[in-house]
């Protein structure tokens, strides 16, 4: 593995051994703290998006390396028209790694195409967001102990959300998993993903409109933001939205050990209420975000423990 | 209709009726000195009617290109007057600087320095993915 570009460019077998480094990051921090010592990370964010410029930047400060970067394309030379692959190839002269997140999609894959240094993929529009799927896998298996035999609802917009399709593609790796899909029509999982990924692999799945007739079957319940703009009006909308707000009252006849997650930033789809209900997990996730991080970033510049 | 047989060069048999202009174009043969002849609307065993293109010398095609135009297309080098090697095509696995990426929330839409790079993701149904942004294009066999 040179670098990250696409949730898919790692194998079942690369992405255990990136959780299992991970889950040993987090059982020994202090084994860690100065495995990236005197190692750079750039972070190069052509548009904003501070929770993952700060994952990666406190992932590398942990291991003891230090960070440069910027954080919007205002104070970077795009501003002044330079092309991607120009900047990366000023910037791979100053730093070991880059994290890259741009709003035009194949961005970051340009940039790995002209640098030695590995790049990752910090989300190029609504292109891909490998390491938000790598932060979903640890949670997953951090908090159900397996990645195969699960339940998993997907819940609000199933029609953009990139997560929830690299989500799909990545658990339809793994053995016995089966998909719940609840949104409105209007926002329901794209064609292709439903052909070219589950029926192709004969993997159950079944759409529904409702949280509550389906929470007692689920292992995995993952939450996503349903945006105003993604209807045609606003009737629509407030008709909808409240369907799939998830609060206490939906969650009734839900399991013990169900898994509630959620990529962040939240709006109003989870009520304020659930945060307390130990079943929510997405707190949990936005941290395991940073040991993946770290896990991948150690990976990816080849150090490793041993060596110090 | 009856065209002389060429010494040393290259036929390409087997274009789809009324598609060797098209084919002319993008090989770039209008560019080139050598003799060309192109017959429309031949008589073909296999297909009815074909376009042939006869070209009187030897240089260097991109099967590439012509493989993903189309696959069907045979090539035959010319020596001596004889067929010295006939080549069937394929989809090619990587095309480059063939065709552009269309979407425009892709990076190539706006760094134009880089390399069109399309990958073939589906050979049975001839499904090439831009390396960038993934987005789709079908083989180009019905032109
Ligand atoms: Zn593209």
């Amino acid at each position: 593995m040179k670098h990250l570009i696409d949730p898919m460019d790692l194998s079942v077998a690369e992405v255990d051994q990136l959780l299992e480094l991970a889950d040993d990051i987090m059982l020994n921090r202090e084994k860690y703290q100065e495995v990236c010592k005197h190692k750079k990370l750039a972070t190069l964010f052509f548009e904003p998006s501070t929770r993952t410029r700060l994952s990666f930047e406190a992932a590398m400060l942990e291991l003891g390396g230090s960070i440069l970067g910027f954080s919007s394309a205002d104070s970077s030379s795009a501003s002044k028209g330079e092309s991607v692959s120009d900047t990366v190839t000023v910037v791979s002269g100053y730093a070991d790694i880059i994290a890259m997140r741009h709003p035009k999609e194949g961005a970051p894959y340009a940039a790995s195409l002209h640098v030695n240094c590995p790049v990752i993929n910090a989300g190029d529009g609504g292109h891909n967001h490998p390491t938000q799927t790598l932060t979903d896998l640890l949670t997953i298996h951090q908090e159900k102990g397996r990645l195969d035999n699960l339940t998993i609802g997907l819940c609000g917009d199933l029609k953009f959300g990139r997560t929830v399709h690299s989500l799909i593609k990545a658990m339809a790796r793994y053995e016995n998993i089966h998909f719940v899909m609840i949104s409105p029509e209007e926002l329901r999982l794209p064609d292709y993903i439903i052909k070219d990924v589950l029926e192709k692999k004969k993997i159950p799945y079944k759409e529904v409109h409702t949280i509550e007739e389906v929470i007692a079957d689920l292992d995995i319940l993952y939450m996503t933001r349903v945006q105003r703009e993604r209807f045609f009006n606003e009737a629509d909308y407030i008709r909808l939205k409240d369907t799939f707000i998830l609060d206490e009252k939906k969650l009734a006849d839900a399991r013990e050990d169900l898994c509630i997650m959620h990529p962040l930033p939240r709006v109003n789809e989870i009520s304020k209420k659930v945060d307390e209900d130990p079943r929510a997990c997405y707190f949990k996730q936005a941290l395991y975000g940073k040991y993946i991080r770290m896990a991948l970033i150690m990976t990816l510049l080849g150090v490793s423990v041993d060596e110090h | 209709m009856n065209i002389d047989s060429i010494k040393n060069g290259i036929v390409l048999d087997h274009i789809k009726a009324g598609k060797s202009m098209q084919i002319y174009k993008y090989l770039g043969l209008d560019d080139m000195d050598c003799s060309v002849a192109i017959i429309k609307n031949a008589h073909s065993n296999k297909m009815g009617k074909k376009d042939i293109i006869k070209i009187d010398d030897t240089l260097n095609l991109n099967l590439d290109v012509l493989g993903y135009i189309d696959p069907d297309i045979t090539v035959c080098y010319i020596k001596d007057s004889k067929i010295v090697e006939k080549r069937h095509l394929e989809l090619p696995s990587r095309l480059v600087n063939v065709i552009r990426c269309k979407n425009p929330r892709c990076i190539t839409s706006t760094d134009t320095d880089l390399d069109q790079i399309f990958r073939l993701t589906d050979p049975e149904q001839g499904v090439y993915r831009c390396a960038y942004c993934e987005s789709r294009k079908s083989s180009q066999k019905d032109y």
